[in-house]
Protein backbone atom coordinates (compact mmCIF):
# COMPACT_ATOMS: atom_id res chain seq x y z
CA UNK A 1 0.00 0.00 0.00
CA UNK A 2 1.50 3.27 -1.18
CA UNK A 3 1.60 5.74 1.84
CA UNK A 4 1.78 8.36 -1.23
CA UNK A 5 0.01 8.85 -4.36
CA UNK A 6 0.19 11.40 -6.94
CA UNK A 7 -2.06 11.10 -9.86
CA UNK A 8 -1.68 13.48 -13.03
CA UNK A 9 -0.64 16.40 -11.09
CA UNK A 10 -0.63 19.46 -13.03
CA UNK A 11 -0.10 22.85 -11.29
CA UNK A 12 0.40 26.12 -13.19
CA UNK A 13 0.96 29.85 -11.87
CA UNK A 14 -0.79 31.97 -14.47
CA UNK A 15 0.08 31.02 -17.57
CA UNK A 16 2.95 29.12 -16.45
CA UNK A 17 2.65 25.30 -16.09
CA UNK A 18 4.87 24.40 -13.79
CA UNK A 19 4.10 20.59 -13.64
CA UNK A 20 2.31 19.66 -16.90
CA UNK A 21 1.69 15.97 -15.88
CA UNK A 22 3.08 13.87 -13.02
CA UNK A 23 2.08 10.66 -11.04
CA UNK A 24 4.08 8.18 -9.49
CA UNK A 25 3.62 6.14 -5.65
CA UNK A 26 6.01 5.57 -2.89
CA UNK A 27 5.76 2.78 -0.69
CA UNK A 28 6.37 2.76 3.16
CA UNK A 29 9.50 3.08 3.92
CA UNK A 30 11.65 3.58 0.60
CA UNK A 31 13.46 6.78 -0.03
CA UNK A 32 12.26 7.97 -3.28
CA UNK A 33 13.56 10.21 -5.15
CA UNK A 34 12.91 12.94 -7.51
CA UNK A 35 15.61 13.97 -10.01
CA UNK A 36 15.26 16.17 -13.14
CA UNK A 37 17.42 19.90 -13.99
CA UNK A 38 16.47 23.08 -12.22
CA UNK A 39 13.22 24.46 -13.47
CA UNK A 40 11.65 20.84 -14.41
CA UNK A 41 8.91 21.14 -11.70
CA UNK A 42 10.29 18.80 -9.11
CA UNK A 43 9.74 21.06 -5.86
CA UNK A 44 6.47 22.51 -6.99
CA UNK A 45 5.92 18.60 -6.91
CA UNK A 46 6.75 18.07 -3.94
CA UNK A 47 5.57 20.99 -2.53
CA UNK A 48 2.33 19.58 -3.77
CA UNK A 49 2.80 16.74 -1.56
CA UNK A 50 3.43 18.60 1.82
CA UNK A 51 0.71 20.78 1.23
CA UNK A 52 2.09 24.03 0.44
CA UNK A 53 0.51 24.15 -2.59
CA UNK A 54 -2.92 23.02 -4.42
CA UNK A 55 -2.62 21.31 -7.18
CA UNK A 56 -4.57 22.65 -10.19
CA UNK A 57 -5.61 19.74 -11.07
CA UNK A 58 -4.85 15.96 -10.22
CA UNK A 59 -4.90 14.66 -7.02
CA UNK A 60 -2.14 14.15 -4.25
CA UNK A 61 -3.22 11.55 -1.59
CA UNK A 62 -0.93 11.19 1.57
CA UNK A 63 -1.67 8.34 3.95
CA UNK A 64 -0.30 10.39 6.79
CA UNK A 65 -1.40 13.56 8.74
CA UNK A 66 0.13 16.40 6.95
CA UNK A 67 1.04 18.97 9.62
CA UNK A 68 1.95 15.92 12.35
CA UNK A 69 3.56 13.47 10.48
CA UNK A 70 5.40 14.86 7.42
CA UNK A 71 8.58 16.37 7.83
CA UNK A 72 9.86 18.91 6.19
CA UNK A 73 12.89 20.30 4.96
CA UNK A 74 12.22 23.26 2.28
CA UNK A 75 14.87 24.62 -0.06
CA UNK A 76 15.82 28.35 1.08
CA UNK A 77 14.35 28.16 3.96
CA UNK A 78 16.07 29.47 7.22
CA UNK A 79 15.90 30.70 10.43
CA UNK A 80 16.78 34.03 12.52
CA UNK A 81 20.59 34.28 12.86
CA UNK A 82 20.11 35.36 16.45
CA UNK A 83 18.33 31.75 17.57
CA UNK A 84 20.35 29.07 18.95
CA UNK A 85 20.03 25.61 17.74
CA UNK A 86 19.09 24.04 21.30
CA UNK A 87 16.57 26.65 20.62
CA UNK A 88 14.96 25.69 17.53
CA UNK A 89 14.90 22.66 17.86
CA UNK A 90 12.82 22.69 21.11
CA UNK A 91 10.44 25.08 19.66
CA UNK A 92 9.79 23.10 16.78
CA UNK A 93 9.83 19.79 19.16
CA UNK A 94 7.36 22.11 21.21
CA UNK A 95 4.63 22.44 17.53
CA UNK A 96 4.24 18.31 17.53
CA UNK A 97 2.24 16.44 20.04
CA UNK A 98 4.66 12.77 20.06
CA UNK A 99 8.16 14.91 19.26
CA UNK A 100 11.47 13.40 18.93
CA UNK A 101 14.36 13.68 21.11
CA UNK A 102 15.64 16.84 20.14
CA UNK A 103 18.82 16.41 22.35
CA UNK A 104 19.22 12.96 20.72
CA UNK A 105 18.60 14.52 17.22
CA UNK A 106 21.16 17.41 17.47
CA UNK A 107 23.71 15.00 18.87
CA UNK A 108 22.84 12.64 16.00
CA UNK A 109 23.43 15.69 13.42
CA UNK A 110 27.02 16.76 15.34
CA UNK A 111 25.34 19.92 15.93
CA UNK A 112 26.66 22.52 18.95
CA UNK A 113 23.13 23.00 21.25
CA UNK A 114 24.26 26.52 22.15
CA UNK A 115 25.44 27.70 18.37
CA UNK A 116 23.41 30.20 16.97
CA UNK A 117 22.27 30.22 13.48
CA UNK A 118 24.01 32.80 12.05
CA UNK A 119 27.44 31.30 12.77
CA UNK A 120 26.50 27.75 11.00
CA UNK A 121 28.39 26.91 8.51
CA UNK A 122 26.18 25.78 5.07
CA UNK A 123 26.38 21.97 6.05
CA UNK A 124 25.32 22.47 9.64
CA UNK A 125 22.72 24.35 8.33
CA UNK A 126 21.28 21.66 6.02
CA UNK A 127 22.19 18.95 9.28
CA UNK A 128 20.04 21.62 11.58
CA UNK A 129 17.23 21.95 9.30
CA UNK A 130 16.95 18.23 8.38
CA UNK A 131 16.73 17.73 12.12
CA UNK A 132 14.20 19.79 12.24
CA UNK A 133 12.20 17.82 9.80
CA UNK A 134 12.72 14.86 11.62
CA UNK A 135 11.59 16.13 15.24
CA UNK A 136 8.43 15.56 15.19
CA UNK A 137 8.81 12.14 15.06
CA UNK A 138 7.14 11.98 11.06
CA UNK A 139 6.27 8.96 8.76
CA UNK A 140 7.03 10.74 5.91
CA UNK A 141 10.40 13.19 5.89
CA UNK A 142 10.64 15.18 2.51
CA UNK A 143 13.63 16.64 1.75
CA UNK A 144 14.53 19.25 -0.60
CA UNK A 145 17.59 19.68 -2.45
CA UNK A 146 19.29 19.15 0.75
CA UNK A 147 23.02 18.72 -0.28
CA UNK A 148 23.04 21.35 -2.97
CA UNK A 149 25.61 23.81 -2.30
CA UNK A 150 27.74 21.90 0.08
CA UNK A 151 31.09 20.68 -0.25
CA UNK A 152 31.74 17.35 -0.51
CA UNK A 153 32.72 16.29 3.11
CA UNK A 154 29.29 18.06 4.46
CA UNK A 155 27.04 16.46 1.69
CA UNK A 156 28.76 12.89 3.08
CA UNK A 157 27.86 13.86 6.40
CA UNK A 158 24.42 14.79 5.21
CA UNK A 159 23.84 11.51 3.43
CA UNK A 160 24.89 9.49 6.71
CA UNK A 161 21.89 11.15 8.28
CA UNK A 162 19.10 10.48 5.61
CA UNK A 163 20.43 6.65 5.76
CA UNK A 164 19.91 6.95 9.27
CA UNK A 165 16.71 8.26 8.66
CA UNK A 166 16.03 5.24 6.15
CA UNK A 167 17.06 3.03 9.34
CA UNK A 168 14.06 4.24 11.38
CA UNK A 169 11.73 3.12 8.80
CA UNK A 170 10.58 6.79 7.80
CA UNK A 171 9.29 7.15 4.25
CA UNK A 172 11.81 9.32 2.74
CA UNK A 173 11.08 11.95 -0.48
CA UNK A 174 13.95 13.20 -1.57
CA UNK A 175 14.59 15.90 -4.48
CA UNK A 176 17.93 16.18 -6.12
CA UNK A 177 20.03 16.62 -9.12
CA UNK A 178 22.78 15.08 -8.10
CA UNK A 179 23.19 11.40 -9.55
CA UNK A 180 25.41 10.26 -7.16
CA UNK A 181 22.91 10.79 -4.00
CA UNK A 182 20.45 9.42 -6.28
CA UNK A 183 22.99 5.75 -6.09
CA UNK A 184 23.93 6.39 -2.74
CA UNK A 185 20.13 7.16 -1.31
CA UNK A 186 17.69 6.11 -3.18
CA UNK A 187 15.54 2.62 -3.34
CA UNK A 188 13.76 4.31 -6.31
CA UNK A 189 13.59 7.38 -8.73
CA UNK A 190 11.06 9.38 -10.60
CA UNK A 191 12.99 11.59 -13.19
CA UNK A 192 11.17 14.48 -14.14
CA UNK A 193 12.15 16.69 -17.07
CA UNK A 194 9.35 19.64 -18.17
CA UNK A 195 7.05 18.96 -16.01
CA UNK A 196 6.36 15.25 -16.68
CA UNK A 197 7.50 12.34 -15.61
CA UNK A 198 10.18 10.32 -17.53
CA UNK A 199 10.66 7.24 -15.88
CA UNK A 200 9.97 5.81 -12.74
CA UNK A 201 12.94 3.06 -11.74
CA UNK A 202 15.41 1.52 -9.28
CA UNK A 203 18.84 3.40 -9.87
CA UNK A 204 20.05 0.38 -11.28
CA UNK A 205 17.23 0.01 -13.49
CA UNK A 206 17.67 3.77 -14.73
CA UNK A 207 21.37 3.25 -15.67
CA UNK A 208 20.89 0.01 -17.60
CA UNK A 209 18.09 1.77 -19.60
CA UNK A 210 20.99 3.78 -20.95
CA UNK A 211 22.82 0.73 -21.34
CA UNK A 212 24.22 -1.11 -24.49
CA UNK A 213 26.56 1.81 -25.25
CA UNK A 214 29.93 1.77 -24.03
CA UNK A 215 32.65 4.38 -25.09
CA UNK A 216 36.67 4.06 -25.86
CA UNK A 217 38.36 6.93 -25.61
CA UNK A 218 42.06 7.16 -26.99
CA UNK A 219 44.96 9.14 -28.61
CA UNK A 220 46.15 7.92 -31.84
CA UNK A 221 48.11 9.17 -35.26
CA UNK A 222 46.52 6.13 -37.53
CA UNK A 223 43.39 6.62 -39.57
CA UNK A 224 40.22 5.61 -37.83
CA UNK A 225 37.84 6.04 -40.52
CA UNK A 226 37.56 2.49 -41.37
CA UNK A 227 36.18 2.08 -37.40
CA UNK A 228 32.70 3.01 -38.73
CA UNK A 229 32.33 0.33 -40.52
CA UNK A 230 31.76 -2.24 -37.74
CA UNK A 231 28.57 -3.21 -36.90
CA UNK A 232 29.43 -2.85 -33.50
CA UNK A 233 30.72 0.92 -33.48
CA UNK A 234 28.01 3.28 -33.66
CA UNK A 235 29.47 6.50 -33.71
CA UNK A 236 33.36 7.62 -34.18
CA UNK A 237 34.51 11.36 -32.96
CA UNK A 238 37.70 12.83 -33.95
CA UNK A 239 38.42 16.01 -31.87
CA UNK A 240 41.98 17.57 -32.45
CA UNK A 241 44.26 16.15 -35.08
CA UNK A 242 47.63 15.12 -34.74
CA UNK A 243 50.00 17.89 -34.20
CA UNK A 244 53.05 16.29 -34.29
CA UNK A 245 53.48 17.03 -30.31
CA UNK A 246 53.78 13.14 -30.33
CA UNK A 247 49.81 13.36 -28.65
CA UNK A 248 47.91 12.50 -32.22
CA UNK A 249 44.10 13.13 -32.06
CA UNK A 250 41.59 12.54 -29.64
CA UNK A 251 39.57 10.14 -30.47
CA UNK A 252 35.58 8.55 -28.97
CA UNK A 253 34.41 5.77 -30.09
CA UNK A 254 31.08 4.58 -28.61
CA UNK A 255 29.19 1.08 -29.93
CA UNK A 256 27.74 -1.88 -28.31
CA UNK A 257 28.72 -4.03 -25.09
CA UNK A 258 31.49 -5.84 -27.67
CA UNK A 259 33.42 -2.42 -29.58
CA UNK A 260 36.42 -3.08 -27.34
CA UNK A 261 37.18 -6.19 -29.29
CA UNK A 262 35.77 -5.22 -32.18
CA UNK A 263 38.14 -2.11 -32.92
CA UNK A 264 41.30 -3.87 -31.70
CA UNK A 265 40.72 -6.54 -33.81
CA UNK A 266 41.53 -3.64 -36.31
CA UNK A 267 43.60 -0.88 -34.97
CA UNK A 268 46.49 -2.71 -32.96
CA UNK A 269 46.22 -1.65 -29.80
CA UNK A 270 50.03 -0.30 -30.20
CA UNK A 271 48.47 2.45 -31.69
CA UNK A 272 46.22 3.37 -29.32
CA UNK A 273 47.52 5.44 -26.07
CA UNK A 274 46.01 6.42 -23.12
CA UNK A 275 43.00 4.41 -23.58
CA UNK A 276 40.34 4.09 -21.39
CA UNK A 277 36.80 2.43 -21.33
CA UNK A 278 33.33 4.86 -20.45
CA UNK A 279 30.78 2.69 -19.02
CA UNK A 280 27.14 4.49 -18.89
CA UNK A 281 26.40 5.84 -15.59
CA UNK A 282 23.31 6.74 -14.07
CA UNK A 283 24.25 10.55 -15.79
CA UNK A 284 24.28 9.49 -18.52
CA UNK A 285 21.02 7.75 -18.09
CA UNK A 286 19.59 10.84 -16.88
CA UNK A 287 20.87 13.09 -19.55
CA UNK A 288 19.48 10.65 -22.20
CA UNK A 289 15.99 10.96 -20.22
CA UNK A 290 16.00 15.02 -19.76
CA UNK A 291 17.44 15.65 -23.25
CA UNK A 292 20.50 16.58 -23.45
CA UNK A 293 19.58 20.60 -25.72
CA UNK A 294 18.06 22.15 -22.63
CA UNK A 295 20.71 22.67 -20.20
CA UNK B 1 -1.00 24.06 21.46
CA UNK B 2 -0.44 26.44 24.33
CA UNK B 3 2.55 25.19 25.01
CA UNK B 4 4.06 26.25 21.83
CA UNK B 5 2.56 29.46 22.04
CA UNK B 6 4.48 30.16 25.14
CA UNK B 7 7.63 28.74 23.88
CA UNK B 8 7.02 30.74 20.91
CA UNK B 9 7.00 33.74 23.01
CA UNK B 10 9.71 32.87 24.67
CA UNK B 11 12.01 32.35 22.08
CA UNK B 12 10.64 35.95 20.34
CA UNK B 13 11.27 37.49 23.59
CA UNK B 14 14.87 36.35 23.62
CA UNK B 15 15.32 37.22 20.20
CA UNK B 16 14.05 40.59 21.31
CA UNK B 17 16.75 40.71 24.02
CA UNK B 18 19.47 39.49 21.56
CA UNK B 19 19.28 42.77 19.49
CA UNK B 20 20.90 45.58 21.49
CA UNK B 21 19.85 48.29 18.41
CA UNK B 22 16.30 47.43 19.45
CA UNK B 23 17.02 47.42 23.31
CA UNK B 24 18.41 50.44 22.90
CA UNK B 25 16.02 52.49 20.87
CA UNK B 26 12.76 51.14 22.78
CA UNK B 27 14.33 51.01 26.53
CA UNK B 28 17.74 52.67 26.81
CA UNK B 29 17.30 55.95 24.68
CA UNK B 30 13.58 57.51 25.73
CA UNK B 31 15.10 56.88 29.29
CA UNK B 32 18.69 58.47 28.51
CA UNK B 33 17.20 61.48 26.66
CA UNK B 34 14.45 61.73 29.87
CA UNK B 35 17.50 61.78 32.19
CA UNK B 36 19.95 63.18 30.36
CA UNK B 37 18.06 66.63 29.33
CA UNK B 38 15.66 66.49 32.06
CA UNK B 39 18.47 66.55 34.78
CA UNK B 40 20.75 68.59 32.64
CA UNK B 41 18.65 71.50 30.39
CA UNK B 42 17.16 73.91 33.67
CA UNK B 43 14.05 75.45 31.47
CA UNK B 44 13.03 71.97 31.39
CA UNK B 45 13.04 71.64 34.97
CA UNK B 46 10.91 75.20 35.18
CA UNK B 47 7.21 75.90 35.24
CA UNK B 48 6.24 77.19 31.41
CA UNK B 49 3.63 79.70 31.18
CA UNK B 50 3.54 78.45 27.40
CA UNK B 51 2.64 74.97 28.32
CA UNK B 52 -0.12 76.22 30.91
CA UNK B 53 2.30 75.89 33.37
CA UNK B 54 3.35 72.77 33.66
CA UNK B 55 7.16 72.15 33.47
CA UNK B 56 8.29 71.26 29.92
CA UNK B 57 9.83 67.58 31.55
CA UNK B 58 6.81 66.66 33.22
CA UNK B 59 3.87 65.54 30.91
CA UNK B 60 4.86 66.98 27.56
CA UNK B 61 8.76 65.59 27.49
CA UNK B 62 8.01 62.33 29.61
CA UNK B 63 4.50 62.01 26.84
CA UNK B 64 7.17 62.36 23.88
CA UNK B 65 9.64 59.60 25.44
CA UNK B 66 6.78 57.14 25.78
CA UNK B 67 5.78 57.86 22.50
CA UNK B 68 9.00 57.19 21.12
CA UNK B 69 9.25 53.95 22.66
CA UNK B 70 6.02 52.70 20.82
CA UNK B 71 7.12 53.95 17.49
CA UNK B 72 9.91 52.37 17.43
CA UNK B 73 8.20 49.42 18.28
CA UNK B 74 5.33 49.32 15.90
CA UNK B 75 7.64 51.41 12.82
CA UNK B 76 11.42 49.18 13.48
CA UNK B 77 11.03 46.37 15.53
CA UNK B 78 8.28 44.56 14.57
CA UNK B 79 7.76 44.86 10.52
CA UNK B 80 11.76 44.27 10.49
CA UNK B 81 11.24 40.89 12.14
CA UNK B 82 7.74 39.74 10.69
CA UNK B 83 9.51 40.63 6.89
CA UNK B 84 12.91 38.76 8.09
CA UNK B 85 10.48 35.93 8.67
CA UNK B 86 8.50 36.24 5.84
CA UNK B 87 11.58 36.76 3.57
CA UNK B 88 13.80 33.68 5.23
CA UNK B 89 10.79 31.44 5.11
CA UNK B 90 10.10 31.20 8.38
CA UNK B 91 6.53 31.30 8.07
CA UNK B 92 6.09 29.32 5.01
CA UNK B 93 8.21 26.20 6.83
CA UNK B 94 5.73 26.47 10.45
CA UNK B 95 3.00 25.93 7.74
CA UNK B 96 4.32 22.54 7.59
CA UNK B 97 4.02 22.34 11.24
CA UNK B 98 0.60 22.08 13.23
CA UNK B 99 1.08 25.34 14.81
CA UNK B 100 0.02 28.00 12.38
CA UNK B 101 1.96 30.96 11.01
CA UNK B 102 -0.74 33.54 12.87
CA UNK B 103 0.98 32.22 15.81
CA UNK B 104 4.73 33.54 15.17
CA UNK B 105 2.72 36.84 14.15
CA UNK B 106 0.86 36.98 17.68
CA UNK B 107 4.00 35.91 19.58
CA UNK B 108 5.67 38.95 18.03
CA UNK B 109 2.61 41.27 18.66
CA UNK B 110 2.76 40.28 22.48
CA UNK B 111 6.40 40.55 22.70
CA UNK B 112 6.44 44.13 21.26
CA UNK B 113 3.45 45.24 23.53
CA UNK B 114 5.62 43.64 26.73
CA UNK B 115 8.79 45.45 25.86
CA UNK B 116 5.91 48.58 25.06
CA UNK B 117 4.82 48.74 28.25
CA UNK B 118 7.94 47.78 30.64
CA UNK B 119 9.40 51.02 28.25
CA UNK B 120 6.96 52.99 29.80
CA UNK B 121 6.72 51.62 32.93
CA UNK B 122 10.36 52.33 33.04
CA UNK B 123 10.08 55.65 31.75
CA UNK B 124 7.56 56.93 34.40
CA UNK B 125 8.78 55.18 37.40
CA UNK B 126 12.73 56.46 36.76
CA UNK B 127 11.09 59.89 35.30
CA UNK B 128 9.30 60.22 38.90
CA UNK B 129 12.37 58.68 41.35
CA UNK B 130 14.88 61.02 39.71
CA UNK B 131 12.95 64.14 38.12
CA UNK B 132 10.02 64.31 40.30
CA UNK B 133 7.36 63.78 37.00
CA UNK B 134 4.26 63.23 38.54
CA UNK B 135 2.74 60.24 37.60
CA UNK B 136 -0.26 60.10 35.50
CA UNK B 137 -2.52 62.31 36.50
CA UNK B 138 -5.21 60.54 35.13
CA UNK B 139 -4.24 56.78 35.26
CA UNK B 140 -7.36 55.41 33.94
CA UNK B 141 -7.54 57.87 31.15
CA UNK B 142 -3.43 57.10 30.32
CA UNK B 143 -4.18 53.34 30.43
CA UNK B 144 -6.93 53.46 28.00
CA UNK B 145 -4.74 55.99 25.29
CA UNK B 146 -1.75 53.71 25.87
CA UNK B 147 -3.70 50.10 24.90
CA UNK B 148 -5.54 52.17 22.09
CA UNK B 149 -2.82 53.98 20.85
CA UNK B 150 -0.62 51.20 20.84
CA UNK B 151 -3.09 49.07 19.16
CA UNK B 152 -2.86 52.10 16.51
CA UNK B 153 0.60 52.04 15.89
CA UNK B 154 1.35 48.24 15.81
CA UNK B 155 -1.36 47.61 13.42
CA UNK B 156 0.81 50.45 11.44
CA UNK B 157 3.72 48.36 11.72
CA UNK B 158 1.56 45.58 10.80
CA UNK B 159 0.72 47.10 7.20
CA UNK B 160 4.07 48.22 6.58
CA UNK B 161 5.65 44.89 7.20
CA UNK B 162 2.38 43.82 5.03
CA UNK B 163 3.20 45.91 2.33
CA UNK B 164 7.44 45.78 2.27
CA UNK B 165 8.79 43.83 -0.35
CA UNK B 166 12.24 42.92 1.44
CA UNK B 167 13.83 43.91 4.79
CA UNK B 168 16.05 46.80 3.27
CA UNK B 169 12.96 48.48 2.37
CA UNK B 170 11.05 47.86 5.68
CA UNK B 171 14.16 49.44 7.46
CA UNK B 172 14.12 52.45 5.36
CA UNK B 173 10.63 52.86 4.87
CA UNK B 174 9.86 52.45 8.82
CA UNK B 175 13.10 55.28 9.75
CA UNK B 176 11.85 57.70 6.68
CA UNK B 177 8.37 57.42 8.46
CA UNK B 178 9.19 57.93 12.08
CA UNK B 179 10.78 61.43 11.63
CA UNK B 180 7.92 63.40 10.32
CA UNK B 181 5.87 61.41 12.03
CA UNK B 182 7.40 61.73 15.56
CA UNK B 183 8.13 65.25 14.57
CA UNK B 184 4.23 66.45 13.55
CA UNK B 185 3.75 65.06 17.27
CA UNK B 186 5.63 67.39 18.60
CA UNK B 187 9.37 65.27 19.43
CA UNK B 188 11.16 68.52 18.76
CA UNK B 189 8.12 71.46 19.15
CA UNK B 190 5.35 71.48 21.35
CA UNK B 191 2.01 71.32 19.69
CA UNK B 192 1.47 74.26 21.94
CA UNK B 193 3.75 76.08 19.24
CA UNK B 194 3.20 74.90 16.26
CA UNK B 195 1.02 76.89 13.92
CA UNK B 196 -2.23 76.38 13.60
CA UNK B 197 -2.65 74.90 10.37
CA UNK B 198 0.48 72.45 11.79
CA UNK B 199 -1.72 71.81 15.21
CA UNK B 200 -5.14 70.82 12.80
CA UNK B 201 -2.96 68.43 10.42
CA UNK B 202 -1.32 67.17 13.91
CA UNK B 203 -4.79 66.45 15.32
CA UNK B 204 -5.49 63.91 12.27
CA UNK B 205 -1.63 61.90 12.14
CA UNK B 206 -1.80 58.55 14.57
CA UNK B 207 0.99 59.84 16.51
CA UNK B 208 -0.33 63.40 17.17
CA UNK B 209 -3.15 62.13 18.54
CA UNK B 210 -1.98 59.43 20.30
CA UNK B 211 0.98 61.55 21.20
CA UNK B 212 -1.05 64.58 22.47
CA UNK B 213 -3.63 62.15 24.12
CA UNK B 214 -0.42 60.60 26.18
CA UNK B 215 0.69 64.22 27.35
CA UNK B 216 -3.11 65.21 28.46
CA UNK B 217 -3.75 61.92 30.06
CA UNK B 218 -0.42 62.15 31.43
CA UNK B 219 -0.84 65.66 32.70
CA UNK B 220 -4.49 64.68 34.40
CA UNK B 221 -6.53 66.00 32.00
CA UNK B 222 -8.94 64.35 29.61
CA UNK B 223 -8.00 63.10 26.18
CA UNK B 224 -9.63 64.78 23.12
CA UNK B 225 -12.82 62.94 21.73
CA UNK B 226 -11.01 63.85 18.12
CA UNK B 227 -7.81 62.04 19.04
CA UNK B 228 -9.80 59.17 20.69
CA UNK B 229 -11.92 58.82 17.28
CA UNK B 230 -8.79 59.55 15.61
CA UNK B 231 -6.48 56.70 16.73
CA UNK B 232 -9.79 54.41 16.41
CA UNK B 233 -10.16 54.90 12.98
CA UNK B 234 -6.45 54.48 11.88
CA UNK B 235 -6.47 51.57 13.75
CA UNK B 236 -9.26 49.90 11.81
CA UNK B 237 -7.96 51.10 8.76
CA UNK B 238 -4.47 49.83 8.69
CA UNK B 239 -5.59 46.64 10.58
CA UNK B 240 -7.95 45.81 8.29
CA UNK B 241 -5.69 46.82 4.99
CA UNK B 242 -2.57 45.05 6.77
CA UNK B 243 -5.16 41.70 6.95
CA UNK B 244 -5.73 41.85 3.73
CA UNK B 245 -2.44 42.82 2.21
CA UNK B 246 -0.05 40.29 4.58
CA UNK B 247 1.11 37.56 2.61
CA UNK B 248 2.51 34.22 4.47
CA UNK B 249 5.29 33.95 1.81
Amino acid sequence: MAIITVDHLRKTYGTRVAVKDVSFSVEEGEVFGIVGRNGAGKTTTVECVAGLRTPTSGTVTVDADLKEQVGVQLQECSLPDKIRVGEALELYASFYSRPADWRALAEEAGLDLRASFGKLSGGQRQRLSVALALVGNPRIAILDELTTGLDPRARRETWDMVTRIKDRGVTVLLVTHFMEEVERLCDRVAVISHGRVRAVDTPAGLAARADGEQRLVFHTDAPVDGLRALPEVTSVTVTGEGTGDGNGALVTVAGTSDVLSAVTAVLPPALMRDLRMERTTLDDAFLVLTGQEES
Amino acid sequence: MTKAFGKLAAVEARLFLREPVAVFFVVVLPLGLLLALGGTIPGFRDADPALGGQRYVDAPFTGMMILLSIVTLAFSTLPSALVLYRERGVLRRMSTTPVRPGSLLSAQLLVNVVAGVVATALTLTVGHLVLGVPLPGAPLAFVAVFVLGSVAMLALGLLLAAVAPNSRVVQGAGAALMFPLLFIAGMWLPPQLMPELLRRISDFTPTGAFGRSLVHTLGGQAPEPLHLAVLAVWALAAGLAAARLFRWQ
